[in-house]
Order: C-alpha cells, then structure tokens, then sequence
C-alpha cells in the first residue's frame, strides 16, 4: 500500500483527518475520491493486512500456542497493535471511582477495524429519540429516516450479510442490500428451537462479511452517480476482494479482504486518488486555531524522530477514537482553559460503553456429533435482536441487549479444554483422549451487549498530574453504572440461562452485578463529544461539525449522544459518510 | 529489549518494574463491580505486544526448566496422553516445550503456575524416591500409575498426597491444552476446519438435523 513514508507532508492540504478507521477511513475516501486533498494523521504503525495477517497459522506456531496473556488478551494472532495497555501511552482512574474503565486503544493503520467482530446493526427509529420515549438521556438530532440511505450506501460498500426480520426497532435494509447470510450451525440452530418457545427471536447476523463477490459492476453506480472515477476506482477494488472461504477468525484481519477493514476497504481506494497522503506514528496533540478561531491544522508528536511538528489545512476532521479525539480537544486550550468547542461544557462527558455478560454451558445434545467444519465465517451467524422494546414497563430498566452467541467445533485453543475439569475429574490416559473427543464441540455460550444510559458520573478529564512518554497530559476517567445497567446485566444472565437450559444444558446464571463486565471490556465507548440540536448542549450539529469551529468536525463514536445496543461501527461509517458530503457542500457554498 | 533475542528474566522483570512506575499506577480499588485494576504495562515493544506474523516469532523469555525437569514432564505427560491409534503421544507435539515455555512466561498467573509446576515435579519424584528409589521417569508405567491413581484427584485424595493431587490437577490442564492446540492432533479431535471451502457455507450435515430433530428452524 503506498504510504507516504518519507514523514514529508506537504505544506497545506484542504482536509486533516486524524485517525484512519471506520469514521476517519470514511471520511478520507469520501472527500479523496471528490477530489479534495487531504492528509491522514494515524498514531499507530503502518500496517497492512494483505501481507501481515496470520490466516491459515496454528497455535502451535505461536509463543505460549496462542494463548491470551495480558498483552494480547484476545490471543497471539488478534490482529490488534495495542490493547488496554499501550506502552508510554498510561490513563488513569480517579481514586475512589466505582469501576476502573479500562481503556482500549489501537496503535495501527484502521485501528480497531482490524480488530472488530464485524457485527453490523442499524439503529433503528425508537434509538434515534430515547428521550421522547422514556425521557431518559437525550434525543439525536436526527432520525431514523434521515440516517437510513447511509446505512443502504454502507453496507453496499462494505458488504454485510443479514436478513430482513421485520423486527420492531431493528430495521430492515433496502431490498437487494444484504448478502445471503450463511446457513446456522448447530449449536446456533439449538439456540434457535430453544428460542422459539422462550419467544426469543433467534435470525440471521449481520456481520461486514462477503458471502459472495460484490456486485462490481453495478453497484459503483449506484454509489457514486456523476463521479465516473470514483466509480472506476470503487470497482476495482471491488472486483479485487474475494468473498469469505469460510475459515480463520477475523479479528486476525483478512488478507482476501472479505471482511471490513478500513485498510482494506476504504483506504487501498482512498489512495488510488492521489488525493490521500497518510503519515503513520504521529501523535496528534491539539488542533491549532487562527486568531479568529478558525482551525489552522494541527500540532503532533513525529514518533519516529520524536520532534514536534505541524501540518496545516482549510478543514480538521477529529476521528481519532472516542476518547482520543475528546483527549485532543481538551488538549487544545490555546483559547479557552476548558478546552476547544467546549462552550457547553460537554466534552469528555457522557461517557458510555456497552452493557456487556456472558454465560456459557455444556450441552449433552451436542456430544459425539459427526466432525462438520464449523469455522464459517469466522464470527456468529445467528444473533438475537432486543425483542421486548415495547416491554420495558414491565422489565424495570429501560433500554435492551441483544444476544450474540458461539461455540462448537472452533480451532481448539490451550483454554479450550477447561470443561474436562467438570466432566472427567481425575481421568487420564486413553480414557482422558476419548472423554476430550467425546466433549469437544459440545460447548455453547451467549453474551450480551446492552444499552447503558448516559449518566453524569461516568466522564473522562485530563489528569492534572500525568503525561504519556510524549509529554500529552492523559485522561483520568469517573465510572458508575446506574440501576438500569446492573439489572439489564441480570435480566440477560437469566435469559441465557433459559436458552442454555432449553438447549438441554445446566445453567449456573450470576447476579448482574456479579455478571457485568468491565467498564471499557466491550469496547463500544461512545459519547464524549456529542451530537444535538442546540449549542448549549451539544458539541457538534448533525453533521458532526463542532458548534464553536465550523471547520472542525468529530467524526468518530464521539458524537453519538446515546449507546443503542447494536454496536456502534456502523453508525458511525454511516455518520461520516453523510457529514462528509455536507461538509463538500459547505466548502464549495463558502462557507467554511 | 529487541525482539528476536531471548530477553532474560532478571531484564524483563526490570522492564515490567520501569513500565508500572514509568506509568500512572492504576489504583487497585475493591468495589462491587470492579475487582482488578488493568493489565500492566511493558516499557518497550515486544513480541507479545506487536508480534511480526511474516518475520517468525520466537518465544521471548529464557525457558526455566531444567533437563531433569522436562523428563519427568515429558513422563507424566505421556502418561496423560499416551500414543493412540489415531493421535501421537503429548511429547510428540511438544508438550514438555510447551509447558517450559508456559511457566517461563513473566506474567503473574504464569509465574503462579511456575511454583505449582516446579514444586510439583520435585515432589513426584520425591514420592518417586520414597516408594521406588528412583526418580519418576524411570519407573515403570505400573509404577508411575501407582503414583497418579493417588494424586489424579477420583476418587478422593489423601492429605499426605494433596500437594501431589493440586500440582497434577494443573499438569493435566496444560497438557491437555498444549495438546489439543498443536494441528496435528485435530483429526483425531474431530477439528476439521481452518481450511477454505469454495461456494456458501455447507452448514449441518443433513443426518444432524435429523437426529436432533432441527428440521422445523434450518
């Protein structure tokens, strides 16, 4: 992939975008691929899944086979370069806080869309307005039909496998979007005759996967009307990425580049413009203001050589990751001690993850099945959408969860044999071989992933006290779950004990305070930068652009003023898409 | 610390050292949702922290067990998983390397497993000693089962023989897991996967459908 290494930028581009996954990706090829000049600024390293992902590789190639350790805890050949730790790149948690939020970053090209479960749902009508429905949190400034075509314009982009359920709140997309999903394996066909008499709703995942080619020849067209090159440009890459050989988890990343990466999917075209220089291990530090306040560029940390330097253009576009791209605006005080597009006081605040617990059993029904290569497409086919929205009267607590599920004959890992602890104590010999053989794929588990309320004590500021190895004072962060997510955990742990129960296993359910994961494990944080209506109480408008310095945009999780169960990626490829074209529009109207 | 040499331990407990006080400390708090304060930090890259997948990656500690360790490791291994008709014996695939990398790992739960393994291979052939005069590796297999049947853990253990039960407890764990995760045992296992199929996803085989009586939700 060529990649401007030579750590040269030149003197003044149209559009800095800082960050290079999903928001920022987006960004860069939409504006690239309409001719604007942009630079890419990316914290991490270089990094190109084509070459450098471990696909085919076995545990046994690894140190340790594989396993998680506390520097890789999603196992050696997860794709992703850092994790809740990045060396010299410390947070901190204020004393006294309820729960240290863990801190996930990425320190690569596409950031955590190397890294991400594909997992691809719409916000549906009742997410864009939880306020007007429970008057709890706020409302978006948009809806639901605003937001729609982006949703059909991604997921023709990346391509994304689902089906239509005409589910309340879980919408369907536009005829002829969707791949054909594949077809369920066994365990998640069990899950689904349990589900059918508990009454929850077991269908077809959504994940950023290719079950067949793309449509190359007919879609660019659809996507890119009047932009004959970047019609050429989007087929061809297109073309070039192979529908998914059902093997190899993806949080490796992809080499055929069946699945979405920004890496594979956004920036191979955004480069094929010409229009995108990117440089790699720059540090942003803050974005930089004229005396009018306009944004002038910004400063960053050049990793490699350690010096400070600056790059200049009309426009900043901050899609550095949730809390990053907040770190950066309080960071920049060349105005205002509280920092940049600040005036309403809500930058670093409304910080949310996902509500996230899991629950997994043996089940008998699967033992000693024939051998069948359930690797697929290497993540979930079957999820359970939040099918009691018009229940929550009854359920006391507000906002739901959806179910996502796994187990079977996976690529055994050095964990994978913990349950012959249960079924074989004190076997061994030939005996134990026939009791691993006879028990091996015969284990199921749900997680979910629930909405979390917005609530004040859960924030991010800067520490006053600590910087990182490149001198950036860090972020402390005010963690407390409400109610609502405590017994949202609880009430998922007893459905999943109903499915695994239904499935013909034993369930040992925990509370939800003793079943909900760490704050910051699900890696959905979202909200420090919010979106609205009005200045007073929002960050930036709809289209991403902060109130207080019209040529600066936010385009990552940042914005989103709530935290709807469905996995934030999406939405925010969507919102970047849509905030780029209105922000062509802007410049080319003079106003920014 | 580069990435292809082996790092040695007193260096790589004096990286961890610098990284945690380098590093904010992350305050260890007891509260009800939130019971261990995040993984540490390493003061430079390393291989587990940014491996190079084309390059080879080599385990990076040095392995601690000694000669005489890895063949009383590789005896009791074997005695676990022996040879079959259809899977080769642990030490074929290289379970005894796998369990000195394993205890050689400087995180803390590996250095946990570092006493219960050493302390464990002393006492078996202590045992070993006591009962046979010789060490375990060179029992034989009657005798070796003699010992295992009292420390396996079915049907009850004996006091004077817990110490034995907790580390063999253990033992079987990481033996079973560096096993199975070696390819070559996966036949056996009944893994056939991580090989690409052409076309859509064949899905349950037909005869599974039937037999769990799943015809009414394919």
């Amino acid at each position: 992939m060529p990649v401007l290494t030579e750590r040269k930028t030149q003197p003044q581009y149209d559009v800095i975008v800082v960050g290079s996954g999903a928001g920022g990706g987006m960004a860069a090829m939409i504006l690239a691929l309409n001719g604007v000049k942009v630079l890419m600024i990316e914290a991490g390293r270089n990094y190109e899944p084509v070459k450098e992902t471990p696909m085919f590789n076995t545990p046994e190639m690894a140190p340790l086979h594989g396993a998680a350790t506390p520097d890789r805890p999603f196992g050696f050949y997860d794709s992703n370069v850092g994790g809740w730790q990045v060396p010299g790149e410390p947070y901190t948690n204020k004393h006294g806080t309820e729960g240290d939020f863990w801190w996930w970053r990425a320190r690569m090209l596409g950031g955590r869309t190397n890294h991400w479960g594909r997992i691809s749902l719409r916000f549906g009508e009742f997410d864009f307005k939880p306020k007007s429905r429970d008057g709890l949190g706020v409302d978006w400034p948009v809806n639901y039909a605003d937001i729609a075509p982006w949703y059909d314009r991604v997921e023709q982009l990346i391509g994304v496998y689902g089906e239509n359920d005409g589910i309340a709140n879980a919408p369907n997309s536009s005829p002829g979007v969707l791949m054909p999903p594949p077809k369920p394996r066994v365990g998640e066909l069990l899950a689904k005759k349990a589900g059918r008499k508990l009454g929850v709703p077991v269908v077809a995942a959504h994940r950023a996967v290719l079950s067949q080619p793309m449509d190359w020849k007919n879609l660019p067209k659809v996507l890119f009307p009047n932009n004959p090159k970047a019609q050429e440009i989007i087929g061809k890459d297109m073309m070039s990425r192979a529908a998914c050989f059902w093997a190899t988890n993806c949080i490796r990343g992809c080499s055929i580049r069946a699945n979405f990466q920004s890496t594979t999917v956004l920036l191979p075209p955004a480069l094929a413009t010409g229009n995108l220089d990117i440089i790699t291990d720059a540090m942003v530090r803050e974005v930089l203001l004229d005396d009018s306040g306009k944004a002038t560029g910004v400063h960053y940390i050049d990793k490699v050589t350690r010096r400070d330097a600056i790059a200049k253009a009309r426009v900043v576009i901050l899609a550095a990751s949730t809390c990053e791209t907040s770190r950066i605006l309080l960071n920049s005080k060349s105005r205002d001690k509280a920092g940049l597009a600040n005036s309403s006081g809500q930058v670093g605040r409304n910080l949310m993850d996902s509500v996230g617990t899991r629950l997994g059993a043996h089940i008998p029904a699967m033992e000693d099945l024939p051998p069948m290569n359930e690797d697929g497409a290497g993540g979930l086919h079957t999820y359970v959408p939040w099918w009691l929205v018009n229940e929550h009267a009854k359920l006391g607590f507000a906002r739901g969860y959806h179910i996502e599920m796994g187990g079977g004959r996976q690529m055994p890992e050095v964990k994978s044999f913990g349950y012959l602890d249960s079924t074989s104590p004190g076997v061994y010999g030939r005996k134990l071989k026939e009791e691993a053989r006879r028990y091996y794929g015969a284990q199921f588990g749900f997680s979910g992933r629930g909405e979390m309320l917005p609530n004040k004590d859960c924030y991010s500021e800067l520490d006053p006290n600590v910087v990182d190895q490149w001198g950036i004072p860090v972020l402390r962060f005010h963690w407390k779950w409400s109610d609502h997510e405590i017994k949202q955990a609880e009430h998922m742990q007893q459905t999943f004990a109903a499915m695994i129960e239904g499935m013909g296993g034993k369930a040992k359910p925990l509370s939800g305070a003793d079943a909900i994961q760490r704050p910051g494990e699900i890696i959905h944080e979202v909200g420090t930068a919010r979106m609205g209506d009005k200045a007073a109480e929002s960050v930036t408008n709809q289209y991403c652009q902060t109130w207080d310095v019209k040529n600066l945009f936010l385009m990552d999780g940042s914005v989103l003023p709530s935290n709807p169960d469905k996995n934030p990626t999406l939405t925010i490829l969507a919102l970047a898409w849509r905030s780029s074209e209105w922000l062509m529009e802007e410049m080319k109207r003079g106003n920014i | 610390m580069s990435e292809s040499s082996p790092i040695s331990r007193r260096n790589a407990l004096k990286g961890l050292l610098g990284g945690a006080a380098g590093a904010a400390a992350v305050p260890a708090i007891a509260a009800p949702n939130q019971t261990e304060p995040a993984p540490p930090v390493h003061a430079s890259r390393f291989v587990f922290h940014d491996p190079d997948f084309m390059g080879g990656v080599k385990f990076p500690w040095e392995k601690l067990l000694t000669a005489e360790e890895l063949a009383t490791t590789k005896a009791l291994a074997d005695l676990i998983l022996p040879k079959d008709e259809t899977s080769p014996a642990a030490s074929e695939v290289g379970v005894p390397d796998f369990i000195n990398e394993w205890v050689s790992a400087d995180y803390p739960a590996h250095q946990e497993d570092r006493e219960t393994i050493r302390g464990g291979l002393g006492w078996l052939n202590t045992e070993s000693f006591k009962r046979f005069e010789k060490r375990f590796e060179e029992l034989a297999e009657a005798q070796q089962t003699q010992i295992a049947d009292d420390i396996c853990g079915a049907p009850e253990v004996k006091q004077e023989h817990r110490v034995g039960a907790v580390f063999f407890k253990r033992f079987r764990q990481l033996c079973v897991g560096g096993y199975y995760s070696h390819s070559q045992t996966w036949k056996s296992l009944g893994y056939v996967g991580n090989i690409s199929i052409g076309g859509p996803y064949p899905g349950v085989l037909p005869e599974v459908i039937e037999k769990l009586g799943l015809q009414d939700v394919v």
